[in-house]
């Protein structure tokens, strides 16, 4: 299933649709890696609002994605990390290190406002 | 409703087709939606176990009852190289593989029982059960 990366201005916009297998999560952090030195982006939001489950292979592979992203002089932010899917990573033992989540897109898009533009958000 | 379901473990798409097996039987019993989201994570590690270091196996997922007990029991089985130490294996950040080695540990964190029976040469199972928490629902 492919992911639909959207540019938005600064910013890449991935907004997973459905389900995804380790090989599309594997390329979907290939493409937005690739696109970020492309379209010479600042920020990155991956949209996992629809993801039911994120096992240690998806979050290791999110948490790989952020760093490449960071080395490319960009920054990630992660949203929509469902309650019951945070509740499983905790018990499971999984962390996002290093990693900035925000509740939603709207959220996620203000954040990196803040942190890139230096906006407060507030206007 | 069928109360048993098997899926063959041949390729890491299999991983996402038995965890929604999974979550589907689940379902049916009336767990959670934390608890379904619990089950299917828990899936999803025993499974790539299997993918990673067996290639292929089998996940079954069935109803079981134990007293007025009733729940998920879940079984993921392979004739692959087994797991030498099984001891080491459950310890949490352990993998001889490329994974963070929290699968199978994880997985036993995630469910309410949980059985490892390995043989080196012969192959693995795991059997995970889940019950149904009366109070909640």
């Amino acid at each position: 299933m492919l992911v639909p990366i959207l540019k938005q201005g600064d910013y890449l916009i991935a907004s997973i649709q459905s389900e995804l297998s380790d090989a599309d999560l594997l390329k979907l952090r290939d493409d937005l890696v690739r696109r970020v030195s492309e379209f010479r982006s600042r920020g990155v939001i991956v949209d996992v609002t629809v993801l039911d489950v994120m096992d240690s292979f998806a979050t290791r592979t999110l948490r790989s994605m952020a760093h490449m992203v960071m080395l490319r002089g960009a920054e990630t932010v992660i949203v929509g990390i469902q309650p019951e899917v945070a509740f499983s990573m905790v018990q499971l033992g999984l962390r996002l290190e290093g990693v900035t989540t925000a509740l939603d897109l709207e959220e996620g898009l203000s954040l990196l406002d803040h942190k890139i533009k230096g906006d407060n958000g507030l206007g | 409703m069928a109360d048993k379901a098997c899926v063959p473990i041949n390729s890491e798409i299999d991983i996402v087709t038995a965890r929604q097996k999974g979550r589907e039987m689940a379902q049916q019993l009336g767990f959670s939606s934390t608890e379904l989201t619990l089950i299917a994570t828990a899936i999803s590690e025993v499974v790539r176990n299997i993918v990673e270091y067996a290639k292929h196996g089998e996940l079954c997922v069935d109803i079981v009852q134990q007293g007025d007990k009733r729940g998920i029991s879940v079984i993921a089985q392979d004739n692959g190289p087994g797991i030498p130490n099984i001891k080491l294996a459950m310890q949490d950040g352990y993998s001889t593989g490329k994974s963070l080695g929290l699968g199978l540990p994880g997985a036993k964190r995630l469910m309410d029982e949980f059985d490892i029976v390995s043989e080196v040469g012969k192959g693995t199972k795991v059997t995970m059960k889940k019950w149904v928490q009366k109070n909640v629902r």
